[in-house]
């Protein structure tokens, strides 16, 4: 006799199929058993390799571990000691601020204006595009951030151009007051990603629009200020959440830069570079686990003070 | 005030690289003309008004307006405004600051903005709407913005590229009565694309048939449906279309030429130059000129063969072909249950004969 689908289908019986791996386990524990099955790799990794480290470090973090014996519990020491007995950190923020503030928004309208470039329905456009992108793949490469060190030292390629009209420039990446700032030069180079996401903004934006602005008399200036950059503040929006993590989050360049000291006397320390310092320097497994749960707090606050002001200036069309 | 304004169009050309899409036009609009570009897809219609408005540079000729050429001279500078397509509204504006945008940017005065503003709203009853944004109107409403954002800066010439080719049936109706009637309030010269020849019937007061960026007859709206220039427009003006059926010549009664079509006799009421005996050539009938009744000095032709009726409520659309299997289109005014076998009567007045170039003879 016909199994009853079979019949519904209108196509006859069909001849003893072997069910599939899929119709076996749906039939044997049920259809949410089956998902859970297929689920479980994704499931194990997530909660093997970052749930669980993620809670262990938050455990680690009030306590007193060195990698060799067992953590010692210490309550709130770590975070008190951080936040009233630890000059480092303050200096560690105030340059991680400093690089957050200066290099999101100079990377941001860097991107922003080879993009309005490159929209310009230029020849060679893709080629242009894998250029730009380029700098995005190596700029955090430890290679970049050695040439960069060559770059912008005693007798680097920078003061060989400065030489040339007279110049005499200081070593930048090791005097403090310039440290700093070749790292953010370094960052403003890696405005690929922003500038694709940028571009496909800008592309989302229709061409009568603008035929009708010109209709209304407005210059190629009025254009960009008034119809181009209010509707790409949705991708100026994202851009700029993602970037500010990932400035929060720079660790590479001010390592390979500073020998991993954070130096000119501190003026390269990054918040990642002394954590790191803690962890793996000074194996204060503990206290950098504080260090991290205060940077995720940190971050969490930025993003959500960006997500709590976008109603205000980002402009979303449905 | 009206503002209305000439417009002359010289040997105009268009060129994409070597391809030529405008081929040498020449047109005069009156002052306050309301005149239709009309013509299928790819026809060049919408190419001819951006090049008017100024959003296409000009690859040849000259455009006069008031006798002025401004071929060089900046779109906002015409003294033109376009209602586009798509409205082209700026989604992240109120109604009222896409409205003001044109005369913020040409510096006037806030009070006069808002007096502008204000009156283009109430000409076209969209004052409450003034504090939303786009996304929050209905098609129909946002049409009506666009045309206001053309009103408020005062133009000598609107420009409609297809405004209401993204509304539904209903609406477009009513927003063609709100169009002509901004015309007759306003007095501009008005040039307007569409590819619906029922729009362009209707508004226009000449119509611009196009094909192939060649005009293919300039005039107004019943000239060309009466006296269609040739093949092309006879089909394009007119719904549902013209019938072409081929037909021979087979005598002459005096000196009219009589045809045979299909084995059926039809003399036509009148001499036609360039019909010689023996020869063929096509003609046109309309389907509203067609009948299933006879009526004094009509002409009849049997053995029609019915395929379907569409039943409309004040008119029966049949759907036929001739013993020769040439299709037909009959529409017959009221309702009426079609037989499979019909004759249908005509005023032979109205068939129109083509030459094989296409022309009226």
């Amino acid at each position: 006799m016909p199994q009853t689908s079979d019949v519904m289908s209108g196509l006859g019986p069909v001849p003893n199929v072997r069910p599939t791996l899929r119709q076996r386990l749906v039939r044997g524990i049920g259809p949410a058993g089956a998902a859970y099955v297929f689920l479980f790799p994704w499931l194990a990794g997530f909660l093997v390799l970052t749930l669980g480290p993620a809670l262990y470090s938050l455990y680690l973090s009030f306590t007193d571990y060195d990698l060799i014996g067992a953590p010692r519990w210490t309550g709130l020491d770590n975070y008190t000691r951080i936040a009233t007995n630890d000059p480092k950190f303050a200096a560690s923020v105030r340059v991680t601020l400093t690089f957050v503030l200066l290099s999101v928004p100079l990377k941001l309208a860097f991107a922003l204006g080879i993009a309005v470039m490159l929209n310009r329905g230029l020849k060679g456009l893709t080629l242009y595009r894998a250029i730009f992108y380029l700098p995005s793949l190596l700029g955090t490469s430890v290679a970049i951030a050695i040439l960069w060190r060559q770059l912008f030292s005693g007798d680097g390629l920078v003061n060989g151009i400065l030489g040339q009209f007279g110049i005499d420039g200081p070593s930048w990446i090791s005097t403090p007051d310039t440290a700093l700032y070749t790292l953010v030069i370094l960052a403003i180079w890696q405005f690929g990603s922003p500038m694709i996401i940028f571009l496909a903004g800008l592309r989302q934006i229709p061409g009568d629009i603008y035929e009708a602005a010109e209709m209304d008399g407005a210059s190629k200036v009025r254009q960009f200020w008034r119809i181009t950059l209010p509707l790409l503040t949705p991708v100026i929006f994202f851009n700029a959440v993602v970037q500010t993590i990932e400035a929060f989050k720079a660790f590479t360049p001010a390592f390979i830069i500073s020998g991993g000291t954070g130096g000119p006397i501190d003026a390269t320390l990054f918040y990642t570079l002394y954590l790191y310092q803690e962890a793996f320097g000074y194996f204060r497994m503990g206290y950098a686990s504080a260090l991290a749960w205060i940077l995720l707090v940190i971050i969490a606050f930025f993003t959500a003070f960006s997500f709590l002001t976008a109603r205000y200036w980002v402009h979303y069309d449905d | 005030m009206s503002q209305a304004t000439s417009i002359a169009l010289q040997n105009f050309v268009k060129r994409y690289g070597a391809a030529e899409v405008i081929h040498g036009i020449d047109l005069q609009i009156e002052p306050g003309e309301f005149v239709v570009f009309v013509g299928p897809s790819g026809c060049g219609k919408s190419t001819l008004l951006r090049m008017i408005a100024g959003l296409e540079p000009i690859s040849g000729g000259d455009l006069l307006l008031d006798g002025r050429r401004v071929n060089d001279v900046a779109a906002s500078e015409r003294g033109m405004a376009m209602v586009f397509q798509s409205y082209a509204l700026y989604p992240h504006m109120s109604v009222y600051k896409n409205l003001a945008f044109g005369l913020e940017t040409a510096g006037a005065a806030k009070d006069t903005i808002r007096r502008k503003v204000e009156h283009a709203a109430n000409i076209l009853q969209i004052t409450p709407l003034l504090d939303r944004k786009p996304k929050q109107l209905s098609g129909g409403q946002r049409q009506r913005v666009a045309i206001g954002r053309a009103i408020v800066r005062e133009p000598k010439v609107f420009l409609f590229d297809e405004p209401l080719s993204n509304l539904d049936a209903e609406l477009r109706v009513q927003m063609r009565v709100e169009i002509a009637e901004l015309h007759r309030d306003l007095g501009n010269t008005m040039i307007y694309v569409t590819h619906d020849q029922v729009e362009a019937m209707t508004m226009a007061d000449k119509i611009v048939v196009l094909k192939d960026g060649h005009i293919m007859q300039v005039g107004a709206p019943l000239d060309l449906y009466n006296r269609p220039a040739n093949r092309f427009v006879a089909g394009f003006i007119g719904s549902p279309h013209m019938n072409f059926l081929t037909a021979r010549v087979t005598g002459r009664d005096g000196d009219r030429p009589i045809l045979d079509i299909d084995g059926q006799t039809v003399t036509l009421p009148r001499p036609v130059p360039g019909l010689t005996e023996g020869s063929t050539t096509t003609i046109g009938l309309r389907p509203e000129h067609m009948r299933l009744d006879p009526r004094p000095g009509m002409q009849t032709m049997t053995d029609i063969h019915t395929n379907l009726q569409e039943s409309l409520g004040g008119q029966t659309l049949v759907y036929a072909q001739t013993p020769g299997k040439q299709r037909l289109i009959i529409a017959v005014n009221g309702q009426h249950d079609v037989p499979r076998e019909i004759e249908i009567w005509f005023d032979p007045a109205n068939i129109h004969v083509f030459a094989e170039d296409g022309r009226t003879l």
